[in-house]
């Protein structure tokens, strides 16, 4: 065969290659076809979806809304026959979803342990007792979630990425208008923003400080339970929870109003740097309850006076060993030693949640004497430094009295030339 | 009996015994040749001081330093921190480590530029180079035996550098760290080279070095016509100029020691990362930064390896320098040595303070 016939045959199989085969050619998804070729609301699902997780895993618009996205003719491919559902229903949404969410299996090819509980934990959810009445209101996945456009939970662009979530929640319950009817309030979102979780997150770049999904769950979210507020905050403040639940206010405070727990000294949403003077002072939450002349406002006054001191008494210390390490003097010991003082400033600070002055009073001590021994081994360095200054003051006027001798000496001895014999001579020194 | 007596009685039985006539006919003999370029002699005089300053100091450490990796950084730490002067000993120990290395440069240098390594001293500048390098070699191995951190890192990149020599390279660094990875082998190695090895090979060569000193006299450089020439009596003139020089780097060791003292740093963890900006010595920083501009590759060969090459041969290639430096007559290639000296003193400014900032 000529070689030209070969490149003929070659190049006409190629081309008559899709049509000859069956099932070879590449199948159109029709929706997106159709819908990216309208405007606006039209369009828009069909732009977004390109960068939805659902895309990028295979799944196309008839997953959810059915249809048959082969067919070009539009009544056959959005035929009710084939399964079409079209824009579905608020409160068929969750159930929607957890044809493939709930499912273990399907979610398994996708996922080694996949979570398939996100349902359940709805149906016990606020939100989804009240879309259960027939409240159309409330959130659904795709509030949260968003629709079209959903994307992992740690892609930062997601709506539920920790970054993202207080302003999720915030679409509603920071909306008057939309939280109205159920007469809750709608400040959460700005105290929030003012509160350490939220410089913790942004400023901090800790993904794992709380948002609102942390305390109030995101599935099953409803607010804590008075008895569980201490328990939410547990979840982090492990040993803070543990000394409180021994405490004295443990029982009193389950009762109190606005949440209980915790709460009731630290707030809710916007809970602030803790610091002394929520002990004592113009600002001291104890005496929301305690006359500040009372037995228990005097032990609170104790307490923080005892924080503030050792507070004080560590940070001279450091100061002052800080002072020796940039003189160029060996104090690293002691200011290693000097975190374990600040270890009992946190023990202290801890043991304040017991409410008891005597369990406080323990690491508040072991901290003093730490500072105190810090204080005078960096004292003992400043001294020596002086000393170390003073003795080279001295030995460089020691040498340099002897460099002068030695160059009076060389002067008297090489007076009149002697010690030298003249170029060229051979004769003896003078 | 007197104290003129005594003292005659004394030197006579000392004469019977030791060659005192001989050392005493020999400094009354000695000579220093004045000139404008006198003051490079006293260079050699100061690398030889500190060279003893780093034996006495380095016994002193001796006594308390703790060649394990578990006890070495403590015991450098006890040091400073609880031995009476311990501080300081450990400080002068260091700083003079390192003015030793830059005297010893400078020293080098005024040789090569006042052209001192010709006929017949060529002995005298192979063993001085050979000096040198034996104290590049006792501040590397010096600089790991604190085991801080930064000496850690430090130790594990001169000896990957080490590794990247062509054919022995792995076997070199294997040598060198006594193991896969710089480790308790590689601490029990270098001080056992700081303080056997090196000193025992450094100390014949010092005193090979100061015999053909002794033997040659010192040269005068060849644009200074002999005639012109006058002579100093070593003894007591030029030694007394000598001990005023000394004193002068004591008062600046003192100094250094008092306002900078060395620091200790943190305790090595191999676990850690090595920290930021990690680079070895001031001495082999244009080494180092050298090598880290030359590219992965150069033509077929690895860039690493072409860079070790290229130093090798240029060290050779100076060591050689009593060989090359002159002509035939035995004249010096003043124009060449000194232009090549410049070039080289010039690379090793810059590139040292470029490795330092970059």
């Amino acid at each position: 065969m000529k070689p030209f016939r070969v490149v003929l045959t070659f190049a006409a199989a190629l081309f008559l290659a899709p049509v000859l085969l069956p099932g070879q050619q590449p199948v159109t998804d029709t929706c997106v076809a159709c819908h990216s070729a309208l405007v606006d609301d039209l369009q828009k699902p069909a732009t977004l979806f390109k960068d939805d997780i659902h895309s990028s895993k295979g799944l196309s618009c008839a997953d959810c809304h059915g249809g048959d996205r082969t067919k070009d003719d539009m009544s056959v491919a959005m035929d009710p026959a084939k399964g079409f559902l079209g824009k579905p229903k608020r409160t068929a949404i969750p159930q929607l979803c957890s044809r493939c969410h709930s499912d273990a299996k399907f979610m398994g090819k996708f996922r080694p342990q996949p979570r398939v509980d996100q349902f359940t934990l709805y149906k016990t959810s606020i939100h989804g007792k009240r879309l259960a009445t027939g409240d159309e209101n409330v959130a659904t996945c795709i509030d949260c979630h968003s629709v079209h456009d959903i994307r992992a939970v740690k892609d930062p662009r997601a709506t539920v990425y920790p970054l993202n979530v207080p302003h999720t929640c915030g679409q509603c319950h920071a909306d008057s208008k939309h939280m109205a009817k159920y007469g809750i309030p709608t400040d959460q979102l700005d105290k929030y923003h003012t509160s350490v979780h939220w410089n913790a997150l942004t400023k901090g770049n800790d993904l794992s400080a709380p948002t609102c999904a942390s305390c109030h769950g995101n599935h099953g979210a409803k607010p804590p339970e008075v008895a569980s507020v201490s328990a939410v905050c547990g979840t982090c403040h492990v040993s803070f929870a543990q000394n409180y639940d021994k405490s004295i206010h443990q029982p009193l405070f389950s009762e109190a109003p606005g949440g209980g727990g915790c709460v009731v000294c630290h707030t809710n949403h916007g809970i602030q740097m803790p610091s002394t003077a929520m002990l004592s002072g113009p600002k001291a939450v104890c005496t929301q309850c305690h006359d500040a002349a009372s037995d228990g406002g005097k032990a609170a006054a104790e307490m923080a006076g005892w924080v503030d001191g050792l507070d004080a008494a560590l940070k001279r210390s450091e100061g002052v060993l800080m002072s020796a390490d940039k003189s160029g003097m060996e104090v690293s010991e002691a200011q290693l030693r000097l975190s374990d003082g600040r270890e009992n400033l946190v023990k202290a600070k801890l043991a304040m949640h017991t409410f008891n002055p005597d369990e406080m009073h323990k690491p508040i001590l072991a901290g003093m004497a730490i500072a105190d021994e810090t204080l005078k081994v960096g004292q003992a360095a400043l001294r020596e430094k002086n000393y170390r200054r003073w003795g080279l003051a001295v030995s460089s006027l020691l040498i340099a009295i002897t460099l002068a001798a030695i160059w009076f000496l060389l002067r008297r001895m090489e007076a009149g030339g002697a010690g030298y014999r003249p170029a060229s001579t051979h004769a003896p020194y003078r | 009996m007197t104290a003129t007596e005594i003292k005659t009685k004394t030197a006579s039985w000392l004469d019977e015994r030791l060659p005192l006539s001989a050392i005493r006919e020999f400094l009354d003999h000695k000579t220093v040749p004045v000139h404008s370029a006198t003051r490079w002699y006293y260079f050699g005089g100061i690398t030889l001081f500190l060279f003893g300053v780093q034996i006495v100091t380095g016994l002193l450490l001796m006594l308390y330093y703790r060649p394990t990796v578990a006890e070495s950084f403590d015991s450098v730490r006890f040091i400073m921190t609880r031995v009476q002067f311990g501080w300081l000993v450990r400080s002068i120990h260091s700083w003079s480590a390192n003015l030793l290395i830059f005297v010893a440069f400078v020293h080098m240098f005024s040789v090569a530029f006042t052209h001192a390594y010709r006929r017949p001293r060529e002995l005298t500048w192979l063993s001085g180079i050979a000096l040198l390098g034996l104290m590049l070699a006792f501040g590397f191995s010096g600089y790991l035996l604190p085991w801080n951190q930064i000496s850690y890192f430090a130790t594990k990149v001169g000896t990957d550098v080490a590794a990247s020599t062509p054919i022995v390279g792995e076997a070199l660094a294997r040598f060198l760290r006594g193991g896969d990875d710089v480790g308790s082998a590689t601490l029990t190695r270098f001080f056992a080279f700081h303080v056997i090895l090196l000193p025992m090979i450094a100390g014949g060569l010092v005193a090979l070095h100061l015999l053909l000193v002794q033997t040659s006299g010192m040269s005068t450089p060849p644009w200074i016509p002999e005639s012109r020439v006058r002579q100093m009596r070593f003894f007591p003139n030029f030694f007394l100029r000598e001990v005023m020089v000394w004193y002068g780097a004591l008062a600046v060791l003192g100094a250094l020691a008092a306002i900078f003292p060395w620091e200790l740093g943190e305790k090595a963890d191999p676990f850690a990362s090595a920290p930021k900006g990690i680079r070895p010595e001031w001495y082999f920083l244009a080494t180092f930064y050298t090598l880290k501009l030359i590219p992965s590759h150069v033509w077929i060969f690895e860039g690493e390896i072409m860079g070790l090459l290229g130093f090798a041969v240029l060290a050779v290639g100076w060591a050689l320098l009593p060989f090359w430096g002159v002509t035939r007559a035995g004249e010096a290639r003043t124009r060449v040595v000194t232009g090549i000296g410049v070039a080289l003193v010039s690379y090793l400014i810059t590139f040292t303070i470029l490795g330092y900032y970059k």
